[in-house]
């Protein structure tokens, strides 16, 4: 009986069931608070015709850009990309479909899957290419548009500290879309910097309480930084 | 003479109060922040989940899980606080952002604005841009006035894909600060030593020029 416990030891257990032609949505705000070994793990699966959900795609070489290698995803929702030459080359080709979604709509879209709402209606992008074909809605004299919510088969999160019951605490500004990408999963998978007891964290601290998540993997982390840009 | 992209900048600061929370794009708004006036306070919100962004870091104190929206390391100021990215988008929705600085390719005499999108191009996409412009209380829009071949970006209408509509009331360009109101742009100053003909000739869209139009202080 593990009950609450939620560690698993190997990345092979963290990703198991995640099979082709399934949806992922990812933490991380560039390089910053990806969880590095579990994509560094379905990259090793070989699993093909993703859909991810994650505000960028990585670097060519490092993140998510590593899936492109091997042509594993089919599609991107993702507010900014292009970081990375063989995306572009990928898009241009038409092997690699991109959904460009505004960044606080990104971040509601998860929120929303994870909270059982289905849609909520937003001003922004409103007017735009992104408004095209969507319900407008107008309150208070002002027209908005209805977005739907994401979720996904998994969702896989970077977190700081994790407990064996899944609680979880996010560092700095590697939270980003992280505790939201944790409610949007069906399976949602935490790779953690530390794991500690159930108790050492202060439970009013906690930012993803343990009952979004249902595995929580032991990581150990490269962290690269994007643009490293020092004081004059 | 044209203002310098700092003295754009400089401009730009010019227009916070003390006590403003304040959202700077990449570009020219970033450099405002060098320029914030000695006597007033103003916190700097970054889209990605830090409000009270602080100088680029040392090398002692870089840390890749300190980063600002450009993916730049950053520090936090003393009372900054740091949050999840539907928590950042919230306040910036929620209009609790006083004032968004941000770039622009195009803007016409209705406020609507074009920043983010070239047809043809590679599109890399528009990150918060549109949740900014659709939800800030005040925006400047900097940019130049026109293009490196002399056309006008202040148009009657924008003729790339829009960021937002109806959401632009000020703009502080190389020659002029305009705010835009009743489907014209309304000339309120002038760069030093730029006259207001040549503003005129460069200004696509309607242009309303009162009797005075004082130079800009800098």
């Amino acid at each position: 009986m593990s009950g609450f416990d939620k560690v698993v030891s190997s990345y092979a257990d963290a990703m198991q069931g995640l099979t082709d032609g399934m949806t992922v949505i990812a933490g991380g705000f560039g390089l910053c608070g990806i969880p590095e070994g579990l994509i560094a793990e379905i990259k090793r699966m070989g699993v093909k015709n993703l859909t991810f959900v994650s505000n960028n795609c990585g670097v060519d070489d490092f993140g998510l850009g590593i899936l492109l290698e091997d042509k594993q995803i089919k599609k991107m929702i993702s507010s900014y990309v292009g970081e990375n030459a063989l995306f572009e080359q990928q898009l241009l080709s038409g092997e690699l479909e991109v959904e460009l979604t505004p960044q606080g709509t990104l971040a509601e879209k998860m929120r929303a899957g994870g909270a059982g709402i289905p849609a909520f209606y937003t001003a922004t992008g409103y007017g735009t290419p992104v408004g095209e074909g969507k319900e407008v809605k107008e309150f208070n004299g002002r027209p908005y548009i209805l977005e739907e919510a994401i979720t996904g088969e998994f969702a896989i999160v970077r977190a700081w500290k994790a407990d064996r019951y899944g609680n979880c605490i996010y560092r700095h500004t590697a939270q980003n879309f992280n505790p939201m990408a944790a409610t949007a999963g069906k399976i949602t998978v935490v790779e953690a910097e530390e794991i500690v007891e159930p108790g050492d964290l202060d439970p009013s601290q906690i930012h993803t309480p343990g009952i979004y998540v249902n595995r929580v993997i032991q990581g150990s982390f490269e962290k690269r930084i994007e643009r490293r840009v020092l004081a004059k | 003479m044209a203002l310098t992209r700092d003295q754009i900048a400089m401009r730009v600061a010019s227009e916070f109060k003390d006590g403003d929370y304040v959202n700077l794009g990449i570009g020219i708004p970033t450099l405002a922040a060098n320029y914030v006036p000695d006597d007033i306070e103003v916190m700097l919100q970054s889209e990605n989940g830090l409000l009270g962004m602080g100088p680029y870091p040392t090398e002692e104190q870089i840390d890749a899980d300190m980063i600002n929206a450009g993916k730049e390391t950053v520090t936090a100021i003393k009372g900054s606080s740091i949050f999840s990215s539907a928590e950042s988008f919230a306040m910036i929705r929620g209009g609790h952002v006083d004032f968004t600085v941000l770039g622009a390719f195009e803007v016409d005499v209705h406020g609507n604005i074009a920043s983010w999108m070239i047809p043809n191009k590679l599109v890399k996409g528009m990150g918060g841009a549109m949740d900014l412009v659709a939800g800030a209380k005040n925006i400047i829009v900097t940019m130049t006035h026109a293009d490196k071949h002399g056309n006008s970006k202040l148009l009657s209408e924008c003729t790339l894909p829009l960021t937002g509509v109806n959401c632009i009331t000020r703009i502080i360009t190389d020659l002029a600060v305009l705010t835009v109101a009743d489907g014209a742009f309304h000339l309120t100053e002038r760069a030093p030593g730029v006259s207001v003909e040549e503003i005129a000739e460069k200004t696509a869209g309607k242009l309303v020029i009162p009797e005075h139009v004082p130079e800009m202080v800098i």
